[in-house]
């Protein structure tokens, strides 16, 4: 028998955390060839990335019409990840129609917190939004943990979680699939919202110049309510993967925070597709970062994110006009 | 006498010690085109801001269409009929030439989207920016970027037109072919006010002046009088020409 490449060496004493592109790996020797582990880890890194423009999207919709950084994004992911997780479990309901359920709940969330807190704090100085939004993080973190303790959870998902697609040269899980095609299917329903619609316009003309939308008769606190309504129903989407995918508890977000802006910032800040190619990236540094090490995952992805900053300060994809 | 537009009675606003509109009382009647002059740091765009409602005034009323406005939001002023060009053009830089008339239409009066896609097309064919309508707004010229004011504020479905210094800046040719678009607006019945600095564009359509100084108004009445007064010499012209 060959010696086993370091791939597979760690997953004996780390048990159950062993990520699928390393249950694909367990197949090398009959696939033949250590190419096959790349090819694997590539796409298992891209369809991670997925989750990471997911986790994105609704930032970048975000800051791109209001300048609001977020930074309770994170936290709100889980939020809405607890929100589907009681669907499943108090209402019995499948993961899809708790989802669906609990999108509305956060749409109106993300409305009445804009509405409420946020448009009070919006304005030249990028401070306050800051504070507010981080105070925000803490609160919910100690929400959370007072309502759902320490525990990780997880969105049980059924026959989902294990099935996977032999495409012949690599097998794909279903679950990783599926995450990647509802981001592309969220990008374009988002990109059909901002270019083919009238909200759309009124998206993208606030972002221009709020006070001039004002005099087309354009209410800008009532666009960014609304805006901050999309964007938690995106997170909702984007806590059912990561709930179905992964375990998670109240103190998770700031790391799903960090992915996201990332995400955001590799692709070029207003850009959608630059925001996927940016999870995209991440995504694969990371599987390469634990394929090599596993507890270089984390490292290879803020490494791959730094390395994009050195080579390209305005990300990939930049907006032509600012 | 025809039917009120607009009314500001005894309006005042001041940036901290500085009072930059002091005590201004006009009527414009509906169908009027008044223009107004005045040397720069006069109030004359503080005064438009005071009537879209981007600032509000610190003292008297302002009145729109019988309707007293004086602490309406410029979203529910321009849904009433205020329609405004910038000084500065400040076109939605990132959407097309059409798209910035759309937006304007559709949250800036009430009606059907077709309607307004045939009417949004009219304006960019009046306004000569048909041939434009599918490039980015940012990336127009001085003369174009002028055009959209004008047609983004036609968008809105203006029943008062507020124009700011929409001439200045273009060469005389320029400014004749939209001198001559704006008349035609007129013609059709639109109430016009319009600041400007081109005086001989101005006059060309305008039927009254009113001369601000220091925020008040030191002059109103038809355009040839108001030129030949010497108060308004001395203040706005400073020298005899």
């Amino acid at each position: 028998m060959k010696s086993i490449p370091p791939i597979l060496e760690w997953r004996h004493d780390k048990g159950t955390e062993a990520p699928s592109f390393a249950r694909a790996a367990l197949s090398w020797p009959e696939r033949g060839g250590a190419a096959m582990i790349w090819l694997d880890t590539l796409v298992q890194g891209a369809l991670l990335g997925g989750l990471y423009a997911l986790f994105a999207a609704g930032l970048s919709l975000v800051f791109g019409i209001m300048r609001l950084v977020n930074l309770a994004h994170g936290d709100l992911i889980i939020l809405a990840a607890y929100l589907v997780l009681m669907g499943v479990t108090l209402l019995g309901l499948s993961p899809w129609i708790a989802a669906l359920v609990a999108m509305p709940v956060m749409f109106a969330l993300g409305w009445l917190l804009q509405a409420a807190v946020l448009n009070r704090v919006l304005g030249k100085d990028i401070l306050p939004p800051l504070l507010v939004t981080f105070g925000l993080s803490v609160a919910l973190q100690n929400g959370l943990l007072e309502l759902f303790s320490a525990d990780s959870r997880r969105i049980p998902a059924g026959a989902l979680e294990g099935a996977s697609l032999d495409l012949g040269l690599v097998t794909v899980g279903i679950m990783p699939l599926m995450t990647f095609a509802s981001a592309i299917v969220t990008i374009i329903a988002l990109n059909g919202l901002f270019y083919h619609t009238a909200l759309g316009r009124a998206f993208r003309a606030t972002s221009d110049d709020a006070v001039t939308a004002g005099l087309m008769g354009i209410e800008p606190k009532r666009i960014f309510a609304v805006a901050t309504g999309i964007a938690m129903v995106v997170v909702t989407l984007a806590a059912l993967y990561l709930g179905m995918r992964a375990n998670f508890d109240p103190s998770i977000g700031p790391a799903r925070l960090i992915y996201a802006f990332e995400a955001v910032i590799i692709g070029g800040l207003g850009s959608l597709w630059g925001t996927l190619a940016g999870g995209i990236i991440i995504g694969v540094a990371q599987t390469f970062g634990a394929a090599l090490n596993p507890e270089w995952q984390i490292l290879a992805g803020h490494i791959a994110f730094l390395t994009v900053m050195l080579l390209k300060p305005r990300g990939l994809f930049p907006r032509a006009v600012d | 006498m025809a039917a009120m537009m607009l009314r500001l009675e005894n309006v005042s606003k001041s940036f901290g010690a500085l009072k930059v509109t002091d005590g201004v009382t006009v009527t414009v009647p509906r169908g009027e085109a008044l223009g107004i002059i005045g040397p720069n740091g006069a109030g004359k765009s503080t005064l438009f801001n005071l009537i879209t409602g981007n600032l509000f005034a610190d003292e008297g009323r302002i009145n729109f269409l019988g309707r007293d406005v004086t602490r309406a939001p410029p979203m529910e002023r321009v849904r009433m009929g205020v329609g405004r060009s910038f000084q500065i053009p400040q076109p939605f830089e990132g959407l097309t030439v059409f798209e910035n008339l759309l937006t304007a239409a559709a949250f800036g009066r009430v009606g059907r989207e077709a309607e307004m896609v045939d009417d949004c097309a009219r304006i960019l064919e009046e306004t000569e920016l048909l041939r434009k309508a599918n490039v980015v707004a940012g990336s127009l010229s001085l003369l174009d970027r002028k055009r959209l004011e004008l047609a983004r504020a036609l968008a809105t479905g203006p029943e008062l037109l507020l124009l700011d210094e929409i001439a200045g800046g273009l060469t005389e040719g320029e400014c004749k072919a939209l001198v001559a678009t704006i008349r035609a607006i007129h013609a059709r019945g639109t109430t016009i006010i319009w600041i400007e600095h081109v005086l001989h564009a101005l006059t060309s359509v305008v039927e009254r002046l009113l001369v601000l100084d220091f925020g008040r108004v030191i002059g109103i009445g038809a355009p040839n009088e108001i030129m030949a007064s010497k108060e308004v010499r001395d203040i706005y012209l400073g020298l005899e020409v």
